[in-house]
């Protein structure tokens, strides 16, 4: 047998035929929406485990599970499976309405004691539920026909926000007792607007609409979430046509495709931010060098030129939507004083002050170069920081035991916009969450924990941020804006929060 | 005797492997930062709240204490249970590591015929711009590592002609019932051409991707055999017989010359294996290495020890058949 030029290229082109076989079905009509998400599910119990602290997977929790109070896409609170909730005159106790003709995905009927049943659960310290230590604070439930009262074990003037947050689901009693945690995770049961057909771990996850769900059922009947935990891959997704929805691209991919054919975007800013925490050690026990740290950062030169644009620039852990936002308090833009703050406690270009920043680079957009850009911008009054790249597994290990550099770069999220948790357990000395230790500043924070008159406690809090702010006990930098990229026939409504949810989504 | 001999030594050696690697492990990802406890800390956690989940996870023993718990576990079959994915770690891994060997055999398939055929092409064509062509390519195939030829890929064959799909193993609307995780030897053997046609179309470009840096080498080394050997006397004398050039490649000097290329084959095979860990995120394909980098992300300990005590296996497996094989394919060492 003689190989010619010809026999190769007939062979090459019966196999590009072969491989071409099997053809991916390209955009199936809007019937089926399918969306490339960015984090894999790990479990779907959303009460136990490092998932449940996620906040990225809460879209897929959300899609599934009832909280115990409903959350609107503008963080503001509504009625869910409580539709009313309160405290006695004392505050001695917590009631709650339980919403009637609410139904599980298998047909059973949602009932108080599945609500009790669920907040019991979380509050006991052997499931493993992270957040038990909020849960704990109430116990010793009653149930009178649909109200369900409890009494207060510890004041927690946070406890109803909390159960729109982390962990704060609504699971089935009766079904979990009976499969158990195994049969759970083969086969979960909620309340919520998609109830899960099949589920490939790392693959995808595929949804069927609830009709019977209390809040409307969704536009979209079918929905399949696709887990792409690779950015060039999602991306790939849109623009190919094999996913409708996308969220978390770098800025420049998202400016990119947004303008395309068939493909519109949506950004808006969500309730994450991106901060520099000050451990009070070594230079940053002097105030004028912290103060100089403030003022010396162009925080809209770092988003405009970094970011696209995308983000808002923010002056205290509280961002324009939470409750304590106070847009008085600000810190200023000001090289000047920057260097005479700096030369007040002898320092200068030709002599600066040194220290260490850390970083994690590429855990959030551009976190790294932020960070190089801000540097920069100190190294011109006189500040001289050495950037140290780290995990953020390690930014977690040494956060908690206190011993960060004297300055570090993260981001903090905070769903529920209430000041005790994000100025609350980012500053509060003895939280193993702050490395801001300053006797002063815990005892300005430890009357608010257990303040009962709402008003007079975010007037605290607004009252802590100030004092943070004139003392530059912490860098706020911006607030986070979540790129979103989507078919054209799909409209889609961002939550504040950062969850994903397919049930806000509608045929455009 | 020699050969059992042999095999003896082997199996002890990579026993002693094994155990090795189980120590590292379980020493190395504790010591270096990051504990589970603190990734799933949420704002607010007292230090009581960490002793507690420490103790829920036994992480507050010593490390000497947590590898004999974790020892006996092993042999008795258990492996523990994974933090973040709460099932038993034997069962995850083992549901997951047929999706990986079938990327990689595959993977190696599509290597073997990129590679042979280059490697026969250039030596039918050798000394002529075809071969130099060959070469180039195969230089270029070489220098770039795999995960930028699985975006070149995913540019290429999912976005500018959709040919194939970008993520996952299988299409989500596919309602076949599978009763192992082969997925691509099930279909073919239950006939459902439809169902090993979706998979294929889903495997065929992170196994390209993983295929290409090792179709170089094997060309490189298959034509530099080839070469050699058309230069023994046997070759010479068929070709004054007047057999044709392309006769006397593939029958006289392929079977001689393929033996290096065997051994090269088999040690590959565990290299591509690592390389599914990158590949199979990056393809969104749910295999071990894709299950490997979320347990790292997590701290997922237990899950962590187990994916690399089954790494670790597979290349001790591997590499003990391939000094087998290359035992029983050369007289030489047949004999020693």
């Amino acid at each position: 047998m003689k190989l010619t030029r010809r026999m190769v290229l007939q062979s090459t082109a019966a196999g590009a035929a072969l491989a071409a076989s099997g053809l991916p079905a390209l955009a199936n009509g809007i019937e089926e929406l399918v969306i490339a998400y960015n984090v894999n599910l790990p479990s779907w119990d959303p009460t136990v485990g490092p998932s449940a602290v996620n906040p990225t997977i809460q879209g897929l929790y959300q899609s599934v599970f009832d909280m115990f109070i409903h959350q609107n896409p503008d963080l503001s609170f509504d009625k869910g499976i409580i539709t009313d909730y309160g405290w006695n005159e004392d505050k001695s106790q917590i009631w709650m309405e339980v919403r009637e003709g609410v139904t599980w995905h298998n047909g059973d009927p949602l009932t108080p004691e599945d609500v009790v049943w669920s907040l019991e659960r979380a509050g006991a310290p052997e499931t493993g539920n992270p957040i038990q230590f909020i849960w704990g604070k109430v116990g010793n439930y009653a149930i009178d026909g649909n109200r369900v009262t409890a009494d207060v074990n510890e004041y927690e003037p946070t406890i109803f926000k909390w159960m729109s947050f982390l962990t704060g689901y609504v699971l089935p009693k009766n079904y979990y007792e009976e499969v158990g945690a195994a049969g759970f995770e083969a086969n979960p049961v909620g309340t919520g607007p998609y109830m899960v057909e099949k589920f490939e771990r790392n693959a995808f996850v595929r949804l069927k609409a609830n009709d019977n769900y209390w809040g409307g059922a969704p536009e979209f009947k079918s929905v399949t979430i696709k887990f792409v935990t690779d950015a060039a891959s999602r991306v790939a997704e849109v623009e190919s046509g094999n996913a409708h929805v996308t969220l978390e691209m770098p800025y420049e991919e998202f400016d990119r495709l947004k303008g395309k054919a068939g493909i519109e975007g949506t950004a808006a800013p969500v309730s994450d931010i991106g901060m520099i925490f000050i451990n009070d050690v070594e230079a940053m026990t002097d105030p004028n060098v912290r103060k100089a740290m403030a003022h010396a950062i162009d925080k809209q030169l770092i988003i405009d030129r970094l970011l696209s644009g995308y983000g808002v620039a923010i002056d205290t852990l509280q961002t324009p939507d939470y409750s304590a936002f106070d847009g008085s308090i600000k810190v200023a833009y000001d090289p000047e004083k920057a260097k005479e703050l700096l030369a007040d406690s002898g320092y200068g270009p030709d002599n600066p002050v040194k220290f260490t920043i850390q970083t994690t680079r590429g855990f959030k957009p551009k976190d790294y170069e932020i960070i190089q850009a801000i540097v920069g911008l100190w190294r011109k009054v006189g500040i001289e920081a050495e950037i140290e790249v780290y995990e953020i597994a390690k930014h977690y290990e040494l956060r908690a035991a206190d011993t960060l550099a004297p300055a570090a770069f993260y981001n903090w999220g905070n769903a529920i916009g209430d000041p005790a948790t994000s100025t609350g357990f980012a500053m509060f000395g003895p939280s193993p969450h702050a490395v801001w230790d300053g006797e002063e500043l815990v005892q300005k924070i430890i009357p608010l924990w257990g303040e009962p008159d709402e008003e007079k406690r975010i007037a605290g809090w607004k009252d802590v941020d100030r004092h943070i702010a004139e003392n530059a006990l912490v860098i706020p930098l911006l607030q986070y804006v979540q790129p979103i990229l989507h078919s054209d026939a799909v409209k889609v409504t961002p939550h504040a929060s950062g969850a994903l949810l397919p049930h806000l989504m509608t045929r455009a | 005797m020699q050969i059992l001999r042999r095999i003896l030594i082997r199996l002890a050696a990579s026993l002693v492997t094994l155990a090795g690697a189980a120590v590292i492990v379980f020493v190395v990802i504790r010591v270096v930062p990051g504990n589970p406890v603190a990734m799933m800390l949420p704002p607010g956690a007292t230090a009581e709240d960490i002793q507690r989940l420490q103790e829920l996870y036994g992480l507050d023993k010593s490390i000497f204490q947590q590898f004999l718990i974790w020892l006996t576990g092993v042999l008795q079959g258990d492996f523990g249970t994974s933090i973040s994915l709460r099932q038993p770690v034997a069962e995850l891994v083992l549901g997951r590591l047929p999706a990986t060997l079938e990327l990689s055999v595959m993977a190696l398939v599509i290597a073997v015929g990129l590679g042979g055929a280059m490697a026969l092409t250039a030596t039918l064509w050798r000394g002529t711009r075809t071969e130099g062509a060959i070469d180039v390519a195969g230089g270029m195939a070489l220098s770039v590592p795999d995960f930028l030829w699985g975006l070149v890929l995913i540019l290429l064959f999912g976005v500018l002609w959709p040919l194939f799909h970008i993520s996952g193993r299988i299409s989500p609307a596919q309602g076949f019932e599978f009763h192992t995780n082969f997925y691509l030897w099930e279909s073919l053997l239950r006939l459902r051409f439809d169902v090993w046609a979706d998979i294929v179309a889903h495997m065929f470009m992170p196994a390209l991707a993983l295929a290409i840096p090792l179709a170089a080498i094997i060309s490189q080394l298959l034509k530099q055999s080839l070469k050699e050997t058309l230069h023994l006397d046997y070759v010479t004398l068929a070709r004054t017989k007047g057999y044709s050039e392309t006769s006397i490649i593939l029958r006289e000097a392929l079977p001689n010359a393929i033996l290096p290329t065997l051994t090269l084959i088999g040690v590959q095979f565990t290299f591509l294996i690592g390389g599914t860990v990158i590949i199979e995120r990056l393809f969104s394909y749910e295999g071990l290495g894709n299950m490997a980098i979320d347990a790292v992300i997590n701290r997922d300990l237990p899950l962590i020890q187990g994916i690399v005590i089954l790494f670790a296996l597979l290349f001790t497996v591997v590499n003990f058949l391939v000094d087998m094989t290359y035992a029983a394919l050369n007289p030489r060492l047949r004999h020693a």
